[in-house]
């Protein structure tokens, strides 16, 4: 590495085209429905005219935009922009709802600058050992992962967790709809061809969050968010403070998202979860995650972003795409003739450098950028007439499921969902354990199915499931999270007893 | 919302100023749409990023290219027949999948109901070992695999599929017992194969391409080596009469009148023609095909025959 790489990536034609990037991907990425993925697959083209290290710049700061950018949409109508932002929703929503939305997305940005930060720096310093991480995990691992993130739904759920068990297993079941990813049997489509495509987890998404927020909109009179009546000053610096006092939380998170994103088959929501539930396993007394608690926001943006630059490490070191978005990177880097592996970062690895830099650059004008755009899609959300929310929400859920992948089923599959949800919401069943059924029941079942066929052909099926120790550090984690909530109120409770028995 | 609107006014009038980039007279006469049935990112998507470029340059036209993925290609493919017909609406073929979906279950189209009108690659079967394997040869595997019957993992992409088909066939013919991991995609069965969860992986050339020096190919299905790989066997050469892999091409709904799918047909082998083209794939690990419209008929008569002989004898279908 040295810094004549960082020369070439200050060049006024990468700014510029950062610049272009982040604020268009944050725009993308703050509309349910328009994915990272897809934006970035969308400008593809426009990057075959340009220098590989420009069109990389540009394409790693719509993705980091992007995964900013679903905030918005989480914090302001608790409707996830892009799945990476399910866990914003949780207390993103309650502090709008109270008034803190401005707070709230200021604050996300500073988590999403300083996950993409401590990401990018993992990129440039530790690449090539940390992609080894990729490979070490295998099927069984997965199978555990998700299972882990399925236990999460019992610590989420705290005061409800049978109906959250419930929700979690009704997105299994969901998840099951279609062709099966490995199997290829066609399972639960009733004969009805809606179905052959399965549940598309963004539209999903959608029904089940976005549905429920208009339905409710139009059922009651009040204003959508509430609104302080005195002008306030600009939030940021009172965001800054609260980013600053919960730095170790920025840390850690960041460094779980670095490292969920480097694993190809997990992704930014996994990242997200696991960050939001360790942030609440080692809460403060007095904070209240899902009630509007900044260290949920924090937890959650900064390791989605982190995702972006911990995927870019098996990428660019294997030729192995981290997330969606970075297969679609890799397909054009592939196009110009760029090939992946060691080798691009050992010999001159000028582009891959350059590239880096890059990626900082995007991620630290995301901090302006972030803050102006957030401030002014808040002041919209507030101040619009519901009169015209409602319908410019419902227009864009409608166009936002169909470009998923251009399909009318998406539409009417989100369309039932949203009802379905909006009813189970009346009987206390919220929407994100059945959304993380539905995200992680199908890297369960292929990881249970690969894990048994191998172990099954290595005559060694205990050992493949209970005997490496990756999966076996997982299990511990997950009966840790598990019995978590259970230890905690023990604890509470003795903690009353004894200050009764101090007051004698 | 406004902020919100007004990006999506900015998208569509820049998709718009894009599509009116230029007009010429004859077809094509507008932009092409190019629907991929499978997400970004795969062998399908990269190979029609190849083309756009060359189509580009040579029709003055931008062939566009989205995504319609769901039910492993058949969602898209179940739609191919209602769209329009005027040429201007292609669609992403591949082979097995148009054969062996149809004969597995009802999935909305049937392979008849598919205009292919040119096949222009395909990605050879090969087996692929990681460098540090300790099988150096295709008789190590195979000698592995007598010894200790289904106990030699083999990873490949999705079940029923090319790799699928390949690993059938070649057990068959080499007398052994492997056992098959689907997993999803070609990126994710090289990652288990890279990360020794398997022993070895039915992949194809465009692996060994994207990999380089971490892994080995043991053998392509080629009727002669790759030039990628001048090092490499094909199966013919080691005793096992094995050419083939995933084909891919395009087609257009069922009522395209026959000048416009030759005009089509005319245009992308046109594209193939092309030494950069040609080049270009070669280096990214494909094997060039050239089966027009006209030829199509007979090509897939016996890849069809080929291929449900295989699945039939596996039991995936009846």
């Amino acid at each position: 590495m040295d810094f004549s790489n960082l020369a070439n990536a200050l060049t006024f034609a990468n700014l510029a085209l950062a610049l272009f990037g982040v604020i268009a991907g944050t725009v993308i990425g703050s509309i349910p429905g328009l994915s990272a993925t897809m934006a970035v697959a969308v400008l593809v083209p426009i990057t075959f005219a340009m220098a590989p290290a420009s069109a990389l710049i540009m394409l790693g700061a719509i993705y980091t935009g992007a995964i900013y950018g679903g905030a918005y949409s989480a914090i302001l109508l608790n409707t996830p922009g892009t799945p990476s932002a399910i866990a914003t929703t949780f207390d993103g929503y309650p502090m709008a709802k109270r008034g803190d939305g401005d707070l709230a997305v200021a604050i996300a940005c500073y988590a999403s600058v300083t996950g993409g930060m401590i990401g990018a720096l993992a990129l440039l310093l530790l690449a090539p050992p940390l992609s080894q991480v990729a490979l070490a995990f295998g099927p069984v691992e997965y199978l555990w992962l998700s299972i882990f993130g399925l236990s999460l739904i019992a610590s989420l759920s705290t005061g409800n967790v049978l109906k959250g068990l419930t929700g979690g297993a009704l997105g299994l079941l969901l998840s099951c709809v279609g062709v099966a990813e490995i199997s290829a049997d066609i399972r639960l489509t009733f004969g009805s061809s809606t179905l052959i495509g399965g549940i598309e987890v963004v539209g999903a998404l959608i029904g089940l969050y976005c549905i429920p927020v208009l339905i409710d909109l139009v059922a009651t009179p009040e204003r959508h968010l509430k609104v302080e009546e005195e002008v306030r000053a600009v939030r940021f610096r009172e965001g800054a403070r609260i980013a600053w006092g919960s730095r170790f939380n920025l840390i850690r998170s960041s460094v779980i998202g670095t490292v969920i994103g480097i694993l190809p088959g997990a992704g930014g929501s996994v990242a997200g979860l696991v960050a939001y539930s360790e942030a609440k396993r080692t809460a403060k007394p007095g904070q209240k995650f899902g009630e509007g608690e900044p260290d949920g926001i924090m937890a959650t943006e900064s390791a989605n972003n982190a995702t972006v630059g911990g995927g870019f490490i098996p990428t660019l070191v294997l030729g192995i795409p981290g997330t969606p978005p970075d297969a679609v990177i890799l397909g054009a880097l592939l196009v110009q003739g760029v090939r992946t592996g060691p080798a691009l970062f050992d010999g001159g690895g000028s582009i891959v450098y350059t590239f880096i830099f890059g990626l900082f650059i995007a991620t630290i004008l995301m901090l302006p950028t972030g803050l102006l755009i957030g401030r002014y899609a808040y002041k919209t959300i507030v101040t619009i007439p519901k009169t015209i929310l409602v319908p410019a929400v419902g227009f864009m859920t409608i166009i936002g499921t169909f470009a998923i992948r251009n399909s009318i089923s998406d539409v009417i599959i989100m369309i039932t969902l949203g009802a379905i949800g909006w009813v189970l919401s009346r009987f206390g069943f919220a929407a994100s354990p059945i959304v993380l059924g539905l995200i992680l029941g199908p890297i369960a079942e292929q990881g249970f199915v690969q894990a048994w066929i191998i172990g099954e052909a290595t005559g060694n099926l205990t050992g493949m499931f209970f005997g490496r120790p990756i999966s076996l550090a997982i299990i511990a984690f997950t009966i840790l999270s598990l019995l978590y909530p259970l230890v905690q109120s023990r604890r509470a409770k003795r903690l009353i007893k004894m200050q009764a028995g101090s007051n004698d | 919302m406004l902020n919100l609107r007004t990006v999506k006014t900015v998208a569509i009038a820049s998709a718009l100023s894009l599509a009116a980039a230029a007009g010429a007279l004859a077809f094509p006469d507008k932009p092409i749409d190019y629907i991929i049935p499978f997400g970004p990112g795969g062998e399908s998507d990269i190979s029609a990023r190849f083309q756009q470029p060359f189509f580009k340059d040579k029709f003055d036209q931008d062939l566009v290219v989205s995504y319609k993925p769901g039910g492993g290609g058949a969602v898209g493919w179940a739609q191919l027949n209602s769209m329009a017909t005027d040429g201007h609406t292609i669609m992403g073929i591949n082979l097995p999948h148009i054969v062996i979906k149809p004969a597995q279950k009802d999935v909305g189209f049937t392979t008849g109901d598919i205009n292919a009108f040119y096949m222009f690659h395909y990605t050879p079967d090969a087996v692929v070992v990681t460098a540090d394997s300790p099988y150096q040869t295709l008789a190590d595997l195979v000698e592995d695999a007598k010894a200790n019957p289904a106990s030699v993992t083999m990873s490949g992409s999705g079940k029923a599929t090319a790799n699928h088909l390949a690993q059938i066939r070649f057990d068959k013919m080499a007398g052994i017992q492997t056992t098959y991991v689907p997993f999803k995609g070609t990126g994710a069965s090289t990652t288990a194969n890279l990360g020794k969860q398997v022993k070895a992986q039915w992949g194809y050339t465009t692996v060994g391409a994207a990999q380089g020096d971490a892994v080995r190919l043991l053998a392509v299905a080629m009727e002669e080596r790759h030039p990628l790989f001048p090092d490499v066997p094909t199966f013919k050469e080691l005793g096992y009469d094995m050419v083939g892999g995933a084909y891919r091409g395009m087609a257009v709904p069922k009522d395209t009148p026959a000048e416009t799918v030759k005009a089509l047909s005319d245009a992308f082998g046109e594209i193939n023609a092309d030494e950069a083209f040609r080049k270009q794939m070669l280096d990214g690990g494909f094997a060039l095909l050239d089966i027009d419209a006209a030829g199509m008929a007979d090509f897939m008569k016996a890849r069809s025959d080929e291929y449900l002989q295989a699945a039939k004898e596996a039991g995936l279908i009846e």
